[in-house]
Protein backbone atom coordinates (compact mmCIF):
# COMPACT_ATOMS: atom_id res chain seq x y z
CA UNK A 1 0.00 0.00 0.00
CA UNK A 2 1.22 3.41 -0.30
CA UNK A 3 2.35 3.86 3.18
CA UNK A 4 4.93 0.94 1.66
CA UNK A 5 7.48 3.78 0.62
CA UNK A 6 7.62 5.79 3.46
CA UNK A 7 9.67 4.55 6.44
CA UNK A 8 8.07 5.01 9.81
CA UNK A 9 9.92 8.24 10.93
CA UNK A 10 8.70 9.76 7.73
CA UNK A 11 5.19 8.20 8.82
CA UNK A 12 5.29 9.89 12.16
CA UNK A 13 6.16 13.24 10.35
CA UNK A 14 3.14 12.98 8.38
CA UNK A 15 0.97 12.23 10.99
CA UNK A 16 2.65 14.69 13.07
CA UNK A 17 2.12 17.29 10.92
CA UNK A 18 -1.39 16.59 9.71
CA UNK A 19 -2.58 16.38 13.52
CA UNK A 20 -2.32 20.15 13.93
CA UNK A 21 -5.62 22.08 12.84
CA UNK A 22 -4.12 25.23 11.35
CA UNK A 23 -1.24 22.88 9.56
CA UNK A 24 -4.32 20.98 7.98
CA UNK A 25 -6.04 24.55 7.02
CA UNK A 26 -3.12 26.01 5.71
CA UNK A 27 -2.15 23.00 3.37
CA UNK A 28 -5.95 22.33 2.00
CA UNK A 29 -5.11 26.46 1.21
CA UNK A 30 -1.84 25.92 -0.62
CA UNK A 31 -3.83 22.79 -2.55
CA UNK A 32 -5.72 25.31 -3.89
CA UNK A 33 -3.16 28.38 -4.89
CA UNK A 34 0.33 28.22 -3.90
CA UNK A 35 0.88 31.50 -1.10
CA UNK A 36 3.74 33.56 0.42
CA UNK A 37 3.87 32.65 4.04
CA UNK A 38 3.33 36.76 4.65
CA UNK A 39 -0.09 36.29 2.54
CA UNK A 40 -0.69 33.31 4.91
CA UNK A 41 0.15 34.90 8.32
CA UNK A 42 -2.83 37.54 7.40
CA UNK A 43 -5.14 34.78 6.97
CA UNK A 44 -4.63 33.91 10.58
CA UNK A 45 -4.64 35.41 13.74
CA UNK A 46 -0.32 34.61 14.71
CA UNK A 47 2.75 35.72 13.28
CA UNK A 48 4.78 35.29 9.91
CA UNK A 49 7.57 33.31 12.25
CA UNK A 50 4.80 31.22 13.54
CA UNK A 51 3.13 30.30 9.95
CA UNK A 52 6.71 29.89 8.90
CA UNK A 53 7.11 27.46 12.05
CA UNK A 54 4.05 25.80 11.09
CA UNK A 55 5.36 25.43 6.90
CA UNK A 56 8.62 23.73 8.27
CA UNK A 57 6.91 21.27 9.67
CA UNK A 58 4.89 20.90 6.97
CA UNK A 59 7.38 21.13 4.36
CA UNK A 60 9.86 18.32 6.42
CA UNK A 61 6.54 15.72 6.03
CA UNK A 62 7.00 16.60 2.43
CA UNK A 63 3.29 17.72 2.37
CA UNK A 64 4.29 21.25 1.00
CA UNK A 65 7.00 22.35 -0.71
CA UNK A 66 8.39 26.17 -1.78
CA UNK A 67 9.59 27.59 -4.82
CA UNK A 68 10.64 30.76 -5.91
CA UNK A 69 8.37 33.14 -7.65
CA UNK A 70 10.11 36.71 -8.49
CA UNK A 71 11.08 38.11 -5.29
CA UNK A 72 8.68 35.81 -3.85
CA UNK A 73 9.03 32.13 -2.28
CA UNK A 74 5.13 30.61 -2.63
CA UNK A 75 4.41 27.75 -0.64
CA UNK A 76 2.55 25.02 -2.31
CA UNK A 77 1.28 21.51 -1.25
CA UNK A 78 2.00 18.24 -2.81
CA UNK A 79 -1.48 16.62 -3.17
CA UNK A 80 -0.02 13.05 -3.90
CA UNK A 81 1.55 13.26 -0.46
CA UNK A 82 -1.55 14.33 1.53
CA UNK A 83 -3.79 11.68 -0.34
CA UNK A 84 -1.13 9.10 0.15
CA UNK A 85 -1.48 10.48 3.96
CA UNK A 86 -5.66 10.21 3.76
CA UNK A 87 -5.42 6.61 2.43
CA UNK A 88 -3.47 5.14 4.96
CA UNK A 89 -6.23 6.64 7.59
CA UNK A 90 -8.75 5.38 5.78
CA UNK A 91 -7.86 1.68 5.01
CA UNK A 92 -8.39 1.57 9.09
CA UNK A 93 -11.88 3.57 9.21
CA UNK A 94 -12.61 1.37 6.37
CA UNK A 95 -12.11 -1.80 7.74
CA UNK A 96 -14.45 -0.76 10.65
CA UNK A 97 -17.00 0.41 8.54
CA UNK A 98 -17.45 -3.04 7.54
CA UNK A 99 -17.25 -4.60 11.01
CA UNK A 100 -20.18 -1.88 12.09
CA UNK A 101 -22.03 -2.62 8.51
CA UNK A 102 -21.54 -6.48 9.07
CA UNK A 103 -22.68 -6.44 13.13
CA UNK A 104 -25.97 -4.69 11.58
CA UNK A 105 -26.62 -7.32 9.11
CA UNK A 106 -26.23 -9.87 11.70
CA UNK A 107 -28.66 -8.68 13.93
CA UNK A 108 -31.42 -8.00 10.80
CA UNK A 109 -30.88 -11.58 10.27
CA UNK A 110 -31.08 -12.97 13.91
CA UNK A 111 -33.02 -9.71 16.12
CA UNK B 1 -25.68 3.07 7.41
CA UNK B 2 -25.52 2.52 11.33
CA UNK B 3 -22.59 4.64 11.94
CA UNK B 4 -22.81 8.57 13.12
CA UNK B 5 -19.06 8.87 13.41
CA UNK B 6 -15.68 8.47 13.13
CA UNK B 7 -12.86 10.33 14.68
CA UNK B 8 -9.23 10.25 13.94
CA UNK B 9 -7.14 11.79 16.00
CA UNK B 10 -3.09 11.43 14.64
CA UNK B 11 -2.14 12.72 17.77
CA UNK B 12 -3.22 9.94 20.24
CA UNK B 13 -2.91 7.38 17.58
CA UNK B 14 -7.09 7.04 18.53
CA UNK B 15 -9.74 5.97 16.18
CA UNK B 16 -13.13 6.33 17.42
CA UNK B 17 -16.23 5.19 15.64
CA UNK B 18 -19.45 5.99 16.84
CA UNK B 19 -22.64 3.40 15.33
CA UNK B 20 -25.87 2.88 16.45
CA UNK B 21 -28.28 -0.02 16.56
CA UNK B 22 -32.15 -0.61 16.83
CA UNK B 23 -31.37 -3.27 18.87
CA UNK B 24 -31.16 -3.20 22.50
CA UNK B 25 -27.64 -3.43 24.41
CA UNK B 26 -27.84 -6.95 25.25
CA UNK B 27 -28.48 -8.44 22.02
CA UNK B 28 -25.14 -6.23 20.48
CA UNK B 29 -23.19 -7.36 23.00
CA UNK B 30 -24.14 -10.78 21.74
CA UNK B 31 -22.20 -10.16 18.65
CA UNK B 32 -18.92 -10.15 20.92
CA UNK B 33 -19.89 -12.90 23.64
CA UNK B 34 -20.67 -15.62 20.64
CA UNK B 35 -17.80 -16.49 18.65
CA UNK B 36 -19.89 -17.67 15.88
CA UNK B 37 -21.54 -14.19 15.26
CA UNK B 38 -17.96 -12.58 15.98
CA UNK B 39 -16.50 -14.16 13.40
CA UNK B 40 -18.72 -13.06 10.80
CA UNK B 41 -18.03 -9.19 11.68
CA UNK B 42 -14.25 -9.09 11.99
CA UNK B 43 -12.48 -10.01 9.58
CA UNK B 44 -12.26 -7.29 6.48
CA UNK B 45 -14.73 -8.90 3.53
CA UNK B 46 -12.47 -11.25 1.59
CA UNK B 47 -10.42 -12.41 4.75
CA UNK B 48 -13.21 -14.26 6.71
CA UNK B 49 -12.67 -15.19 10.10
CA UNK B 50 -12.57 -17.79 12.12
CA UNK B 51 -12.62 -17.47 16.18
CA UNK B 52 -10.46 -20.10 17.83
CA UNK B 53 -10.52 -19.33 21.30
CA UNK B 54 -13.15 -17.23 23.33
CA UNK B 55 -12.74 -16.37 26.88
CA UNK B 56 -14.50 -12.97 27.05
CA UNK B 57 -12.91 -12.62 30.85
CA UNK B 58 -10.18 -10.38 32.43
CA UNK B 59 -7.57 -12.29 31.70
CA UNK B 60 -9.10 -14.55 28.99
CA UNK B 61 -7.93 -15.00 25.59
CA UNK B 62 -9.65 -14.65 22.15
CA UNK B 63 -8.12 -15.90 19.18
CA UNK B 64 -8.82 -16.26 15.42
CA UNK B 65 -7.52 -17.32 11.92
CA UNK B 66 -8.53 -14.86 9.03
CA UNK B 67 -8.31 -16.80 5.55
CA UNK B 68 -7.21 -14.67 2.68
CA UNK B 69 -8.19 -14.92 -1.26
CA UNK B 70 -5.51 -17.24 -2.12
CA UNK B 71 -6.31 -18.88 0.67
CA UNK B 72 -3.13 -17.39 3.22
CA UNK B 73 -3.86 -16.94 6.86
CA UNK B 74 -3.97 -14.26 8.70
CA UNK B 75 -3.95 -14.92 12.91
CA UNK B 76 -4.63 -12.92 15.40
CA UNK B 77 -5.19 -12.69 19.34
CA UNK B 78 -6.78 -10.58 21.71
CA UNK B 79 -5.82 -10.45 25.51
CA UNK B 80 -8.63 -9.79 27.35
CA UNK B 81 -8.08 -6.79 29.71
CA UNK B 82 -11.79 -5.41 31.35
CA UNK B 83 -14.98 -6.90 30.81
CA UNK B 84 -17.98 -5.13 32.18
CA UNK B 85 -20.73 -7.34 30.14
CA UNK B 86 -23.18 -6.20 28.73
CA UNK B 87 -21.76 -3.24 27.99
CA UNK B 88 -18.13 -2.66 27.82
CA UNK B 89 -14.83 -4.49 27.28
CA UNK B 90 -11.18 -3.61 27.12
CA UNK B 91 -8.64 -6.16 25.00
CA UNK B 92 -4.93 -5.82 23.39
CA UNK B 93 -5.83 -6.89 19.74
CA UNK B 94 -2.39 -8.69 18.16
CA UNK B 95 -0.77 -10.73 15.65
CA UNK B 96 -0.06 -14.21 15.95
CA UNK B 97 1.79 -16.57 14.60
CA UNK B 98 0.72 -20.22 12.36
CA UNK B 99 0.32 -21.71 15.48
CA UNK B 100 -1.68 -19.16 17.03
CA UNK B 101 1.03 -18.15 19.11
CA UNK B 102 1.10 -14.07 19.81
CA UNK B 103 4.18 -12.32 17.95
CA UNK B 104 5.23 -9.66 20.94
CA UNK B 105 7.08 -8.28 18.09
CA UNK B 106 4.78 -6.77 16.38
CA UNK B 107 2.82 -3.66 17.74
CA UNK B 108 -1.27 -4.41 19.16
CA UNK B 109 -3.89 -2.38 19.50
CA UNK B 110 -5.88 -1.38 22.44
CA UNK B 111 -9.35 -1.50 21.72
CA UNK B 112 -12.30 -0.24 24.06
CA UNK B 113 -15.49 -0.84 23.03
CA UNK B 114 -18.72 0.56 24.97
CA UNK B 115 -22.19 0.18 24.63
CA UNK B 116 -24.66 2.31 25.92
CA UNK B 117 -28.52 2.67 25.78
CA UNK B 118 -29.60 5.45 22.63
CA UNK B 119 -32.51 7.76 24.02
CA UNK B 120 -35.81 5.98 22.41
CA UNK B 121 -34.39 2.86 22.43
CA UNK B 122 -31.97 1.25 20.35
CA UNK B 123 -27.77 1.02 21.25
CA UNK B 124 -25.22 3.17 20.81
CA UNK B 125 -21.57 1.26 19.79
CA UNK B 126 -18.59 3.46 20.96
CA UNK B 127 -15.19 1.56 19.49
CA UNK B 128 -11.75 3.56 20.26
CA UNK B 129 -8.55 1.61 19.10
CA UNK B 130 -5.36 3.10 20.35
CA UNK B 131 -2.20 2.42 18.60
CA UNK B 132 1.23 2.30 20.31
CA UNK B 133 2.68 5.57 17.77
CA UNK B 134 2.05 6.56 14.29
CA UNK B 135 4.22 3.96 13.71
CA UNK B 136 2.43 0.84 14.86
CA UNK B 137 -0.76 2.34 13.28
CA UNK B 138 1.17 2.28 10.26
CA UNK B 139 2.15 -1.29 10.61
CA UNK B 140 -1.35 -2.57 11.83
CA UNK B 141 -2.70 -0.99 8.99
CA UNK B 142 -0.62 -2.40 6.39
CA UNK B 143 -0.81 -6.00 7.93
CA UNK B 144 -4.62 -5.61 8.67
CA UNK B 145 -5.40 -4.66 4.91
CA UNK B 146 -6.24 -6.50 2.15
CA UNK B 147 -5.79 -5.55 -2.09
CA UNK B 148 -9.13 -5.34 -2.65
CA UNK B 149 -9.88 -3.19 0.06
CA UNK B 150 -7.28 -0.57 -0.47
CA UNK B 151 -8.01 -0.37 -4.22
CA UNK B 152 -11.77 0.34 -2.86
CA UNK B 153 -10.21 3.43 -1.13
CA UNK B 154 -11.36 5.96 -3.78
CA UNK B 155 -12.84 8.56 -1.46
CA UNK B 156 -10.12 11.46 -0.80
CA UNK B 157 -12.02 13.64 2.32
CA UNK B 158 -11.59 16.63 4.47
CA UNK B 159 -8.27 17.90 3.21
CA UNK B 160 -8.80 16.94 -0.14
CA UNK B 161 -12.69 18.27 -0.72
CA UNK B 162 -11.76 21.39 -1.42
CA UNK B 163 -9.88 20.73 -4.61
CA UNK B 164 -11.67 17.41 -5.78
Amino acid sequence: MVVDKWSPRETDRVFHALADATRRDIVRTVLVQARSVSALARQYPMSVAAVQKHVTVLEEAGLVSKRRHGRESLVRGDIDRVRDARSALDAFELLWRHRVAQMDQILAEDP
Amino acid sequence: MPITRVDTDIDAHTMTVVAEYDAPVERVWQLYADPRQLERCWGPPTWPARVVEHDLRPGGRVSYVMTGPDGEKSAGYWDVLEVEAPRRFVVDDGFADDAGQPNRELPTTRMELELGERAGGGTTLTVTSTFASAEAMQQMIEMGMEEGMREAMGQIDGILAGVA
